[in-house]
C-alpha cells in the first residue's frame, strides 16, 4: 500500500516535470478549432445541424453554386455558370472541368468530377427508386423541408459538363437553395465502388469530396483531423493541418483558448465576453447573426384578430429592456422580420415605438379600456435568437401589466410546444428562425405565407396583400424586382403586425490572436479555407 | 464457490428483466416527440411524420414496442441511433474503453487516497490529524463535480499550466486506437510523449471523478477501523506485543476492510454518475457524454442501450464485489 502511493507521488511529480511537452507542428501549419460537439455524421444531406455541416460540407464538399465566404452572396462553384429559362422552369447548369475529387484510404479516383456526380447527389434524395436512397437511414430532412421533391419534375444529363433541373413551377430561390448544405456533390465514382463492395454506408461515414480539406481520422466525441487537399481546385489553403478538438462545455472551450490548445472557438459564453475582448491574446470579432426571435401574435384568435391591438402591444413593450436583460448586449433591435444582412431589407421602416401612453389609447380605441387577458408562450429552449425565453417572457409580462393587459406564462417541453403552436392554441407564442440560404423567401413566405399556416406560420396569419406579394416575387428570377416586392412586403408586415419583431442576435467569434483572415460566416458556418497562422 | 456465483447470476436475470422495463417507460414517459424534437421550428409535413413514425415503429402500441426491443436486445442488437443511424453496441463499444479507462484511475485515486487517509483519521481520533482529514474528506463529499472541475481547470491548466485543460491526448499525436485505451494504445505506438501525454490527461479528469468516492471511502475506512481496533482481539495483538504498525495493517486494517469493500463496489455506481459530468467538463469520449448528448436529443435507442449496459456493468462489479468477500475473510463461507 505504502509503496503504491509513494510510487503514484512520484509519477505524478515526474508529470508535472515534464510539463506535457507536446510536440508543437514545426512545419506544418495545423489550426485547432475547438468544436461544440460531435457531426451526426458526413454526408450533409442525412443531417440538419450545424455542427454536423461545420465538419462536412463546409469544409470537405463543394456544391455547385456557394455562398461568397463571409456574406450570402451566390458565386459560382462546382458549375461555373447557369442559365434559367424564360418562363423559370428550367435551370441549365455548365459545370467546372479539372476538378479533382479527394483520394482515401478506401477510394482512389479515376476521373474528374463531371455530371454524374451531381446526378447521383440530387437522385439520391429526390428519387425513392434510386439504390443509395435507404442507406444510411435515408431521410434527408432538408431536401424535404425546402420541397424539392416537389419542385424537381427531373434532372438531366445534357452532355458530361452539362446538367438540367426541370422545375414543376418557377421557384427563384432554387438558385440559393443550391448552396445550401444538402446540395454537396458527392462521387458517384466513390459510391458504385462502395455499393459494389457491400458497405455503401461508407460513402456517408469516411467522406470523399472536392472541397479544401480531406477528413483523415474521425474519433467519436473526441476529434477530427483534417489535412488541406493539394490538388484543390481553388488552390491549397493556407493552413496544412485542420483539427477539430470537439469541447461541449464553453467554459472549458474558453480555458482551451486561453491555454493555446485551440486557436478558435464557436458559442462562446455571453458572461465571458468582457473579459474575453479585455483579452491581448484573443480577437473577439461579431457580426449580427441571419436570425430573428420574435413574439407572435395567434391572428385567428381574439382579441388578436385585430391589428389594433397587435399594433398596440408592440408598442408597450420595451425592446431595449429586453436587449439588455435577456442578449446581455450580444443582440440588436429588430424592426422588420428578416435580418439586415439580406437582400431586400427595408431600412426605411420606423420601429413601433416604446410608448405605454399611446399604447394604451390604441387599445381602448380597439375596444379593450380596461385591456385583457390572455397568455405567453415560452420557449423551453434556448435558441441564439432567444437565448432566455423565460425571462423575456416576464419582462413582456411587466410592460403588458403597464397597458392593462394580464398575460399569463405558458411552456411546454420542446417538441410539445412546437406541436400546440403550429396547431395554434397559444394567444402569444415566442420563437425565432435562423435563415437556410440568404434569400428572404426563406423567412417570409416559410413564417408568414398562407400556404404556412397550420405548419410554420404559426401566427396564422394569412395577409392576401401580403400574400400576393411575396408569391410575385417566388416566381420571378429579376433580383430588382423581387427586392421591390420584398420591400414591399415588410411594408405590409409592419403595418399588419402580426409579430413583434423582437431582435437579430450578435454572433461572436473569439480567435487567437496568430489566426488571419478569419469571416464570420452569415449562416453560422465555420470555414476554414482562406484562413491563415501567423508566425 | 459456483454454487453461490450460479445463484447470483440467477438473481440477475430479473433484474435485468426490471431494468429493461424501467429505461423503456421512463423514457416513454417523457413527454415529448422525437420526431418533432428532431424537426424543430422547420417542422415537419403529416406525410413525411407519418414515414417517419413507421419507420422508427413509434405507430405500433407501446407493449409492441416493448417486445420488439427486448427481443432485438436478447439478440444483442441494441438498435440503431435516431441521430448517427449506427448500431448502438458499435457506438457502445468504440466509447466505453474511455469510461473504463476513467472509473479505473477514478477508483485507484480514491482508494489510494482514501484509504490511508481513513486509517490515519482512526488512528489519532480526536486529534487534529482526524479533523484535518475528515473535514478535507467532507470538503470533498460536499463539492459539485461541475464546479471541482472547472476550478481545477482554472488553477492547473490556465494559471499553472501544468495540465492539459481537456480531451485524452494532445491533438497533435496521431494515434489509431487498437484497444480504445489511451494509455496502452499510445504505449504501443511509437509516438514519443505520447503516452505522458494521456497520462497528463487523465489526471485532472482522475481527480475531479474520483473526489467524492475518495471522501465515502476515507470515511467509512475510519468509522470501520474505529470500531475493529476496539476489538477484544486487538488488545490480544497489542498485548502479545506486536509492531503497532503489523497491528494496524494485518489485524485492524483486514477486517475493517469488509465494510470498506461494499463501498467501493456500491461508489462504481457513483462512478458512472460522475462519468456523465466529468466527461462533459473534460471533452472525455466516453458513454456518460454520449448518453446526455442522446437525452437531449431523444435519441431512445441509444438511451435505453447505454442505460441497459451501464446497470449490466455495475451488476457484474457487485457481483465480483460479492464473491471477494470470501478471499478478504475466509470466514465467510458461500452456503447454500
Amino acid at each position: 500500500m505504502k509503496a503504491n502511493f509513494v510510487k503514484v507521488a512520484l509519477g505524478a511529480g515526474l508529470l508535472a516535470a515534464t510539463a506535457l511537452a507536446a510536440p508543437t507542428a514545426a512545419s506544418a501549419k495545423t489550426l485547432v478549432y475547438c468544436s461544440e460537439g460531435s457531426p451526426e455524421g458526413f454526408n450533409p444531406s442525412l443531417y440538419t445541424s450545424g455542427t454536423t455541416f461545420d465538419a462536412s460540407s463546409r469544409n470537405v464538399f463543394n456544391r455547385l453554386v456557394e455562398f461568397k465566404r463571409g456574406t450570402t452572396t451566390i458565386i459560382p462553384g462546382l458549375a461555373t455558370s447557369w442559365d434559367v429559362s424564360a418562363d423559370g422552369l428550367e435551370y441549365t447548369f455548365k459545370l467546372r472541368e479539372g476538378v479533382k475529387f479527394h483520394t482515401t484510404k478506401d477510394f482512389t479516383p479515376t476521373r474528374d468530377f463531371n455530371a454524374d456526380d451531381v446526378i447521383f447527389t440530387f437522385k439520391r434524395q429526390w428519387d425513392k427508386n434510386h439504390p443509395y436512397h435507404g442507406v444510411s437511414g435515408g431521410s434527408y430532412e432538408y431536401f424535404n423541408s425546402m420541397s424539392m421533391p416537389d419542385l424537381i419534375k427531373d434532372i438531366v444529363k445534357v452532355d458530361d459538363y452539362t446538367v438540367k433541373f426541370v422545375l414543376n413551377r418557377p421557384e427563384a430561390p432554387f438558385i440559393a437553395n443550391m448552396a445550401m448544405d444538402f446540395a454537396s456533390v458527392l462521387s458517384a465514382e466513390y459510391a458504385d465502388k462502395m455499393m459494389e463492395a457491400g458497405t455503401p454506408e461508407t460513402v456517408d461515414l469516411n467522406p470523399v469530396g472536392t472541397g479544401p480539406f480531406q477528413m483523415v481520422q474521425y474519433q467519436k466525441d473526441a476529434v477530427i483531423r483534417y489535412k488541406a487537399f493539394p490538388e484543390y481546385w481553388k488552390g491549397k489553403a493556407a493552413i496544412d493541418n485542420l483539427i477539430f478538438a470537439i469541447t461541449p462545455d464553453s467554459t472549458v472551450r474558453y480555458q482551451k483558448l486561453k491555454a493555446g490548445e485551440c486557436h478558435v472557438m464557436p458559442y462562446p459564453n455571453p458572461a465571458d465576453l468582457t473579459a474575453m475582448e479585455a483579452d491581448a491574446d484573443i480577437n473577439l470579432m461579431s457580426q449580427e447573426g441571419l436570425n430573428v426571435g420574435y413574439l407572435g401574435y395567434n391572428t385567428q384568435k381574439e382579441p388578436f384578430t385585430d391589428a389594433k391591438v397587435r399594433k398596440a402591444l408592440n408598442m408597450a413593450i420595451n425592446k431595449d429592456a429586453i436587449i439588455e436583460g435577456v442578449y446581455q448586449g450580444a443582440g440588436s433591435p429588430a424592426k422588420n422580420p428578416i435580418p439586415p444582412t439580406i437582400w431586400s431589407y427595408n431600412n426605411d421602416i420606423v420601429d413601433d415605438k416604446y410608448d405605454p401612453e399611446a399604447a394604451k389609447a390604441m387599445l381602448a380605441e380597439a375596444g379593450y379600456p380596461d385591456g385583457f387577458k390572455t397568455d405567453i408562450w415560452a420557449m423551453p429552449v434556448q435558441r441564439p435568437y432567444n437565448p432566455n425565453a423565460r425571462r423575456m417572457a416576464e419582462l413582456i409580462q411587466a410592460d403588458w401589466a403597464k397597458v392593462g393587459v394580464d398575460a399569463e406564462i405558458v411552456s411546454y417541453e420542446w417538441g410539445e410546444y412546437l406541436e400546440r403552436t403550429k396547431k395554434g392554441e397559444q394567444g402569444t407564442f415566442m420563437l425565432g428562425w435562423t435563415g437556410d440560404n440568404g434569400d428572404p423567401d426563406n423567412f417570409l413566405a416559410v413564417l408568414l405565407g398562407c400556404d404556412a399556416v397550420g405548419s410554420s406560420n404559426r401566427a396564422q396569419w394569412c395577409d392576401e396583400e401580403f400574400n400576393n406579394l411575396i408569391q410575385q416575387a417566388k416566381t420571378t428570377s429579376d433580383v430588382l424586382e423581387r427586392t421591390r416586392l420584398y420591400e414591399e412586403a415588410q411594408v405590409v408586415f409592419k403595418r399588419e403586425a402580426p409579430w413583434a419583431t423582437i431582435a437579430h442576435s450578435v454572433v461572436f467569434e473569439p480567435l487567437r490572436k496568430e489566426v488571419v483572415d478569419y469571416k464570420i460566416d452569415p449562416f453560422g458556418g465555420h470555414i476554414f479555407y482562406g484562413v491563415d497562422l501567423e508566425d | 464457490m459456483l454454487g453461490f456465483f450460479m445463484r447470483r447470476l440467477g438473481d440477475v436475470i430479473p433484474t435485468f428483466f426490471g431494468v429493461t422495463i424501467l429505461v423503456f417507460l421512463m423514457i416513454h414517459l417523457i413527454p415529448s416527440d422525437p420526431i418533432q424534437m428532431m424537426a424543430g421550428e422547420r417542422g415537419v409535413d403529416p406525410e413525411r411524420y407519418a414515414e417517419l413514425q413507421k419507420e422508427y415503429g413509434f405507430d405500433q402500441p407501446l407493449v409492441v414496442q416493448y417486445f420488439n426491443y427486448l427481443g432485438g436486445v436478447l439478440q444483442g442488437d441494441l438498435g440503431k441511433s435516431f441521430v448517427t443511424k449506427r448500431p448502438v453496441i458499435e457506438e457502445f463499444a468504440t466509447l466505453f474503453p474511455a469510461t473504463i479507462e476513467l472509473s479505473v484511475m477514478g477508483i485507484l485515486f480514491a482508494v489510494i487516497i482514501g484509504l490511508p487517509l481513513g486509517v490515519i483519521a482512526a488512528i489519532y481520533r480526536g486529534k487534529w490529524l482526524d479533523h484535518l482529514t475528515m473535514s478535507v474528506s467532507l470538503t470533498g463529499y460536499s463539492m459539485p463535480i461541475f464546479w471541482w472541475a472547472l476550478l481545477l481547470i482554472m488553477f492547473f491548466s490556465t494559471t499553472l499550466g501544468w495540465t492539459p485543460v481537456s480531451g485524452r491526448l494532445s491533438v497533435f499525436y496521431y494515434i489509431e486506437p487498437t484497444t480504445g485505451f489511451m494509455l496502452i494504445d499510445t504505449l504501443m505506438s511509437d509516438e514519443k510523449g505520447a503516452f505522458i501525454s494521456a497520462l497528463s490527461h487523465l489526471i485532472l479528469p482522475t481527480i475531479a471523478l474520483g473526489t467524492i468516492p475518495m471522501a465515502v471511502i476515507a470515511r467509512m475506512t475510519r468509522s470501520s477501523m474505529l470500531e475493529v481496533l476496539g476489538e477484544e482481539y486487538i488488545r490480544v495483538a497489542r498485548a502479545k506485543g506486536l509492531s503497532p504498525m503489523r497491528v494496524i495493517m494485518v489485524h485492524a486494517l483486514r477486517n475493517a476492510l469488509i465494510p470498506v469493500i461494499t463501498v467501493i463496489g456500491l461508489q462504481v455506481g457513483v462512478l458512472f454518475a460522475g462519468a456523465i459530468l466529468t466527461e462533459t467538463i473534460f471533452s472525455w469520449p466516453g458513454i456518460g457524454k454520449w448518453i446526455v448528448e442522446a437525452l437531449n436529443r431523444r435519441d431512445y435507442p441509444t438511451i435505453q442501450g447505454g442505460i441497459l449496459m451501464i446497470a449490466f456493468v455495475v451488476m457484474g462489479v457487485n457481483l465480483l464485489v460479492d464473491l471477494m468477500y470470501g478471499v478478504i475473510n475466509p470466514r465467510i463461507r458461500y452456503k447454500r
